[in-house]
């Protein structure tokens, strides 16, 4: 099962290193990750989701918590949360594809952020499904060229993934 | 406001964490570090190898409880502290090891002498350190002793570059830690502590099985009570022993695939297994599916990583072995168990730790049964890897904590010698003796100078049998005796080595001359070699073969 683990951790050098070593080290991988500062410049999120049997991820979540730069972890998945990722897609077209593709990526609420002779770039944030789905109908009008975030997620509502309750 | 250089903090950080010997070897970018130390009351112990130097420091800290330190220079000198680093965190030993590192303008341009030895240990530390400000030295000090102390321990490392070195700032000193993402529980969660209990109180068939965790928390005790109070059998893992008494009645000796029938027939058989301070090492378990099938676990450690990665467990608890089991001995009774007691009696009678003596050659078990004799039993024995320290584990009787000083997790050759330098500087009032094998005797026996440098009388008893044993005796068990690569045949003379040092050599023969040799070696204040001319293709028994259930042992039978 797909997990999506918020990591609050120290925003210093190394860490990232730490983070993606713990997963190397095992011989897991990881499906996708995204860091970036918080409210808190002097701590950053980490947004990792990871493939695991619940004996799996429990570890994941212990070796997490064991290093010294992380904060708090939470395991997003047990409970509600919103999730985005972005995209940008770069799809081949010419004169006669370039409204059908226009309408795809209406519906999906993409917005075209490039128009080029033999090309159109769109940008899509969304879920995952949303990204994979877009693409699936896309790749119809030949070979893409996809650039994706990973995923960002936080909790719904009042649940506490900040790090003032101690881990 | 005092202003200092870098080095100058680095004095007076140790002075204040109360260190009292330094383990290493100078280098280029670390001059102003050892020059700050030239007046300072800190003891530098020169080793001749950077792993001799964080191995001295391990066994330091094993011997003594405290943190063991060790200052080498940058590239080839942070790079040798490797196997040393990764040694002391398998067994969860608290060091700190400074390396020097070139000065902060040229990290990452490969320089000279330079690696990135905060990217190399960043899996075999607790916790590494890179100092970029001199003004961030006296925090990041103490943190890393603080770290390296706490929780589960383990080695830290601080990697010093030349500029913070030489860099004047103003100290301000550092007494408190806080660090926000590091927080170790320790008192045990209450109402787990009840459920333990209860379960204790009902079993019919338990066993308490006790490693490392035990001794480095300072839990012998509570285990002693503990396990009289239930009249619990006790074993201990092979980092454990030591941590219960093995002249106790209750103590079954070590588990695993070369534990004693007794304690592997026990773990098989009981309902119910107290776990405290270990960490279900293979080499304990066996074929994980076949292990303790009947018993429910307890588990207490101190490391919520440690619970469940390897078995699973029916109670966990998170904290300090002392703290739990203080709390734990109040809630236990006296267990319904005469008749478990009675079959592990009865095991113990039927299959006792032994094996076939001989007159016409010299048995290793012998030699170490001689040293135990010798020694009262009151030595610190360091171990090398291999046949020779199962026999140290078999045959010393081990009586309190801090006495056993052998690499477990990572099975490291070499490690034995220079941890005896350690314990001997650690603990002058104690005899301290090396066993090792002729082959892992080899891989550090450039410390021999250390040793006699120091005038530390410590004593190696080389088991020699011209072979790596351990894994010849492997290759004779299930590769058909095809000795590949494991015969020693132009093994150096150890007594003219011994001599070419400055140290005392002895070449031991025959049987009666064991005990002698023995004797003499703890009489003599220098440091002494014993090479003993042992049998050469006696095997390690009982041994669980690789893949088996521990119930499905193979030798050692009377």
């Amino acid at each position: 099962m797909k997990h999506t683990i918020s990591v609050l951790v120290e925003n210093q050098f190394g860490v990232l290193a730490r983070i993606s070593g713990l997963f190397s080290g095992r011989g897991f991988n990881i499906d996708s990750l995204s860091v970036g500062e918080t409210e808190d410049p002097t701590v950053s999120r980490i947004t990792l989701v990871v493939k695991g049997d619940d004996m799996i991820i429990e570890q994941v979540i212990k070796q997490l918590n064991r290093l010294v730069d992380v904060i708090k972890v939470s395991d997003l998945t047990k409970d509600d949360f919103i999730d985005s990722e972005l995209a940008l897609i770069k799809i081949p077209c010419d004169g006669k594809t370039r409204s059908e593709i226009m309408q795809i990526v209406d519906i999906y609420r993409g917005r075209i952020v490039d128009v080029a002779l033999r090309s159109l770039t769109v940008e899509l944030s969304g879920s995952e499904e949303n990204v994979r789905g877009i693409m699936d109908l896309l790749q119809e009008f030949g070979k893409l060229e996809v650039v994706r975030s990973g995923k960002i997620a936080i909790s719904r509502d009042r649940k506490n993934t900040r790090g003032n309750n101690h881990k | 406001m005092t202003m200092m250089t870098g080095a100058q903090i680095f004095v007076e950080s140790l002075l204040r964490e109360n260190v009292e010997y330094l383990f290493g070897i100078p280098g280029g970018v670390v001059i102003p570090v050892f020059d700050a130390l030239f007046d300072s009351p800190l003891k530098v112990i020169l080793t001749r190898h950077e792993q001799g130097a964080t191995h001295a420091a391990d066994g330091y800290a094993r011997a003594t409880g405290k943190v063991g330190v060790c200052l080498v220079t940058s590239g080839p000198g942070a790079c040798n502290t490797v196997t040393g680093l990764a040694t002391a965190n398998m067994d969860s030993i608290p060091i700190v090891v400074f390396t020097g590192q070139v000065p902060t303008p040229m990290i990452g341009n490969d320089a000279f002498q330079e690696s990135d030895i905060v990217g190399i240990t960043r899996p075999i530390t607790k916790h590494n350190f890179l100092v970029r400000n001199a003004r961030d030295l006296a925090r990041i000090i103490k943190e890393a002793f603080y770290i390296a102390s706490t929780g589960r321990p383990g080695p830290v490392l601080v990697d010093l570059p030349k500029d913070v070195a030489v860099t004047e700032t103003e100290y301000v000193p550092v007494s408190e830690v806080t660090i926000r993402g590091y927080k170790p529980v320790l008192d045990g969660h209450v109402k787990q502590i009840k459920k333990a209990a209860e379960l204790i109180n009902a079993s019919k068939k338990a066993v308490i099985y006790a490693g490392g965790g035990v001794i480095l928390a300072g839990a012998a005790k509570e285990l002693v009570q503990l396990a009289h109070k239930t009249r619990l059998p006790v074993t201990t893992s092979l980092l454990g022993l030591g941590g219960f008494p093995a002249d106790d009645k209750l103590f079954l000796g070590m588990p695993g695939m070369h534990g004693t029938r007794f304690a592997n027939y026990a773990l098989s058989e009981c309902d119910l297994i107290v776990a405290v301070g270990t960490r279900f090492d293979d080499r304990v378990t066996g074929n994980i599916k076949e292990f303790a099938v009947h018993a429910k676990i307890i588990h207490i450690d101190v490391d919520p990583t440690a619970i469940s990665k390897n078995v699973r467990v029916d109670v966990p608890i998170v904290g300090d072995a002392a703290n739990i089991l203080a709390k734990l001995i109040p809630l236990v009774t006296r267990t319904d168990n005469g008749n478990w007691l009675k079959q592990i009696e009865d095991w113990k009678a039927q299959y006792p730790l032994t094996y076939k003596d001989s007159d016409k050659e010299i048995k290793p078990q012998y030699v170490v049964e001689q040293i135990y004799e010798a020694t009262k039993g009151e030595a610190i024995i360091t171990t090398e890897v291999g046949q020779n320290q199962m026999w140290a584990a078999h045959y010393y009787k081990f009586k309190s904590p801090r006495s056993f000083l052998s690499s477990g997790g990572l099975g490291t050759m070499g490690y034995g010698l220079p941890a005896a330098i350690g314990a001997q500087l650690g603990r002058p009032d104690k005899v301290v003796f090396d066993i090792a094998g002729d082959g892992s005797i080899q891989m550090n026996i450039q410390e021999l100078a250390t040793a006699v440098h120091n005038r530390l009388p410590i004593n190696v008893a080389i088991l020699n049998n011209h072979f790596l044993g351990m894994v010849r005796q492997w290759q004779e068990l299930f590769h058909n005796r095809r000795y590949s690569s494991t015969c020693l045949l132009n093994n150096p003379d150890f007594v003219k080595i011994a001599e070419a040092y400055g140290a005392k050599g002895m070449r031991i023969r025959k049987k009666k001359d064991v005990r002698p040799a023995i004797e003499e070696a703890i009489k003599t204040p220098l440091p002494v070699i014993l090479d003993f001319e042992v049998a050469r293709e006696e095997n390690v028994y009982p041994m669980v073969p690789v893949g088996a259930g521990i119930h499905q042992m193979i030798g050692g039978l009377a």
